[in-house]
């Protein structure tokens, strides 16, 4: 059976980052994997989406409406865009920070309210975090992707947090290990 | 070692462990990492060239030589190399060649949604399509031995799924391989009639080898399944449709497009009751199954534009799917922006206030269309800005010179504006020409080019003086402006736009995400101070919102370049 995990967020916020790390945990664990990134023109503060897939045998590298096992969302506008995506009580496990996209700034649209309230209402199973400032707490604002990585191996029951941890180690330079297992201790917690 | 690669990372693997020697490319996305992966490996020597043709042109001198060459490209970049690629066709090779070239189905960065497998066609150039990491790998490897064993080029056909999944390889060793003896044979090297006369009929008889090539490759695989339907796909289709179908469905999977085999498809429409073809864009296999008298389903049911899905192959066939859930609420889109503190947005600001009629490239600086700077009238492709400048101001003659203007970014205009700046020259339009020098090549994600003075592994490198070169080619009006200046900005755009021969700017700033780019702090408000005029929101900087009435900054995403301080007119910005 194929599970599948959409990191999605606001281009530059370092879903790359999270997506190897993932990808790296769920290979040394025997699975099949396949990652698909967006790279070019959506980097440059678009809306940007990376799945991840896993399973004994997995062939498609996208996920389509209804079958995203899990969404994790560096942005909440970005979680409610891609909730067609989710699968009923799929879990979307969301940073609750705002950005404003070009149309909100520029006044031609107006952001959405009580979000999470709506996704919950929807059907799925909201898990929503103030990331940025365990982010800070840990060092960085960067390390918001790592605190979210956290945050998801709480719901991995068949991954030890050992696992977690050794992937962090291989995909993280060493200058910045400290920070992130920090990051990572404080989204898990 | 299994390990995850990306495709693009697979095909440099690839060649490095074919033995490739040359590699040169033109960035674009999404095949740019091929050639950033295999510039890692030190036994390749790799550059970035200025355009596709050089690229296609130096990896053929290579291969003449007598060592394994590549360049890579995406697919509109084809287009650039076209020339050159018609005519290799008839000389063949030395030693093994691949053109890497990548679509990109779904245009997530590119103009145009062109299928690459036509060129294949066309040039009768024997082209493989991997279908993932494994694959793409495995085939760059075999793409060498064809290359040589049938004395082609090759193409290696990538897309953006391809290119840019991440799936499982296997990795192995290096073969280095001797230079080939090199050959001076004039009546197949040298294609002056008398001779592409001669080369053409071999041309032909290597097509029809390569067609019984293709009847029993291993790049060409029969899955049997059920019989009840039969699919034949190829690339990333492919996985959609084993997404799909798994074992329901017999699949003919081609990882060899051009030539197509017959008998092959024969022997497997002969199997199965009801033939589907799902292939991406157009109806290349479709059509020669038709020619082969077979009735198919394929364009009839399947789109011709955008990419495929595992959900829009089973909607297509009649497979019901599950939904997933629904929000009752407008999401605004988040289209891409220019980066806060990005050079390009003083420019545009400017032309976007003086209303200029703006011909527009290729690079991030498209992103100049974007509302509220609105500042660009087109943009179709590398180089376009400054020949079509020319005809628009010799069509509509002094009042357009007067308000038109050709923005160009550095590694563009080293790509092919020099050819439209020397007919400018040449042709004497008034013509105002802005190169927009950020010193590297944006929107693929920072490459070097021969105005940076660097090469592709960071190395110093020849270094063409932009001024020099704009002067040499007989502009006299050349001057250097600073974005972040927008009163000098303004007076260029004005004067040279007034001035009574043609003129080039060259809006000079590094791009702001370079690493050796030192940003400021944060710009702040004082709310005393603000008017709520929104002038500065004109800027259409993501760092700039307006809140309960007064604008506020994004601390986190301003670099501090002072552009919207310049705007404010009542000293609500201050630094």
């Amino acid at each position: 059976m194929t599970k599948n995990i959409m990191i999605v967020g606001v281009g530059g916020q370092g879903s790359l980052l999270a997506s190897k790390m993932l990808g790296h945990l769920l290979l040394t664990r025997g699975y099949d994997v396949k990652v698909s990134e967006v790279h070019g023109m959506s980097q440059r503060g678009g809306s940007v989406v990376t799945y991840v897939r896993f399973g004994d045998k997995v062939y498609s590298p996208v996920i389509d409406k209804g079958e995203a096992d899990v969404i994790i969302s560096f942005e909440l506008l970005e979680a409610a865009r891609y909730i067609p995506y989710l699968k009923k009580n799929g879990r979307i496990i969301v940073s609750d920070q705002q950005i404003d996209p070009m149309p909100v700034i520029t006044g031609a649209a107006r952001y959405p309210e009580n979000l999470i309230d709506k996704m919950e209402q929807a059907g799925a199973q909201v898990d929503a975090m103030d990331a940025m400032s365990l982010a800070l707490e840990a060092g960085s604002a960067k390390a918001v992707n790592i605190v979210l990585m956290g945050r998801v191996s709480r719901y991995f029951e068949e991954i030890p947090e050992e696992a977690w941890i050794q992937a962090l180690e291989e995909c993280v330079p060493p200058k910045f290990l400290e920070m992130n297992k920090k990051a990572f201790a404080l989204g898990r917690k | 070692m299994k390990q995850l690669m990306l495709g693009n990372a697979a095909v440099a693997r690839g060649l490095y462990e074919a033995g490739c020697g040359v590699a040169s490319s033109y960035p674009g996305t999404p095949s740019t990492e091929i050639t950033e992966e295999a510039a890692k490996y030190d036994e390749i020597y790799c550059e970035w060239a200025p355009n596709e043709k050089v690229a296609l042109e130096v990896a053929y001198g290579a291969a003449l030589a007598g060592k394994r060459s590549f360049c890579g490209m995406k697919h509109v970049g084809l287009n650039v190399a076209a020339d050159p690629l018609f005519t290799i066709s008839y000389t063949g090779i030395n030693a093994g060649m691949i053109i890497g070239v990548a679509d990109d189905a779904g245009m997530h960065s590119s103009q145009n949604e062109q299928d690459s497998r036509h060129y294949a066609v066309s040039a009768k150039i024997p082209m493989l399509e991997p279908s993932d990491s494994a694959e793409a790998l495995a085939f760059t490897k075999l793409a060498y031995e064809i290359s040589e064993q049938f004395d082609t080029p090759v193409l290696l056909k990538m897309c953006t799924r391809v290119s840019h999944s991440q799936s499982i390889v296997e990795i192995g060793e290096r073969v280095e391989l001797p230079l080939k003896e090199y050959t001076k044979d004039i009546s197949k090297y040298v294609m002056m009639p008398v001779n592409a006369k001669r080369r053409h009929p071999a041309v032909e008889q290597r097509t029809r080898n390569l067609i019984a090539y293709a009847e029993t490759s291993p790049l060409n695989r029969v899955e049997m399944g059920d019989t009840k339907i039969g699919i034949i796909t190829s690339s990333t289709a492919y996985q959609y449709v084993k997404e799909v179908y798994g074992e329901q469905a017999s699949v003919l999977k081609l990882g060899m497009i051009n030539p197509l085999p017959e008998k092959l498809i024969l022997d497997f429409a002969s199997k199965v009751d009801k033939l589907v073809i799902i292939e991406e864009l157009d109806a290349i296999i479709e059509k020669h199954c038709q020619a082969l008298g077979l009735d198919v389903t394929g364009k009839d049911v399947f789109p011709l534009e955008d990419e495929f899905s595992q959900n829009l192959i089973a909607e297509k066939m009649g497979i019901k799917l599950e939904e997933g859930l629904s929000l009752d609420e407008d999401i605004p889109v988040r289209p891409p922006v220019m980066c806060a503190g990005c050079p390009h947005r003083g420019m545009f600001y400017t032309l976007s206030k003086n209303k200029c009629t703006v011909m527009g490239d290729i690079g991030c600086y498209t992103l100049g269309a974007v509302a509220p700077l609105s500042a660009m009238d087109v943009t179709a492709c590398m180089g376009a800005s400054i020949s079509s400048i020319h005809g628009f101001n010799k069509a509509r003659g002094e009042d357009a010179e007067k308000r038109t203007v050709a923005v160009i970014g550095d590694s563009t205009f080293m790509h092919s504006g020099m050819t439209g700046l020397a007919n400018i020259a040449y042709n004497m339009s008034n013509s105002t020409v802005i190169i927009l020098d950020n010193s590297i090549t944006g929107m693929t994600g920072h490459q070097q080019n021969p105005t940076t003075g660097y090469n592709i592994k960071g190395d110093p490198a020849g270094k063409i003086d932009l001024e020099a070169l704009c002067k040499a080619m007989g502009i006299r009006r050349v001057r250097v402006v600073d974005p972040y200046d927008l009163e000098a900005c303004d007076a260029a755009v004005k004067e040279e736009l007034n001035a009574p021969e043609p003129s080039v700017i060259i809006s000079r700033r590094p791009c702001v995400l370079l690493k050796y780019v030192e940003v400021k702090p944060p710009v702040k408000i004082c709310k005393e101070n603000c008017k709520g005029c929104k002038m500065c929101m004109k800027l259409g900087c993501p760092a700039i919102s307006f809140q309960d009435g007064k604008a506020s900054i994004d601390e986190t995403l301003c670099v501090g370049c002072g552009v919207c301080e310049q705007l404010c007119k009542f000293d609500a910005i201050t630094k």
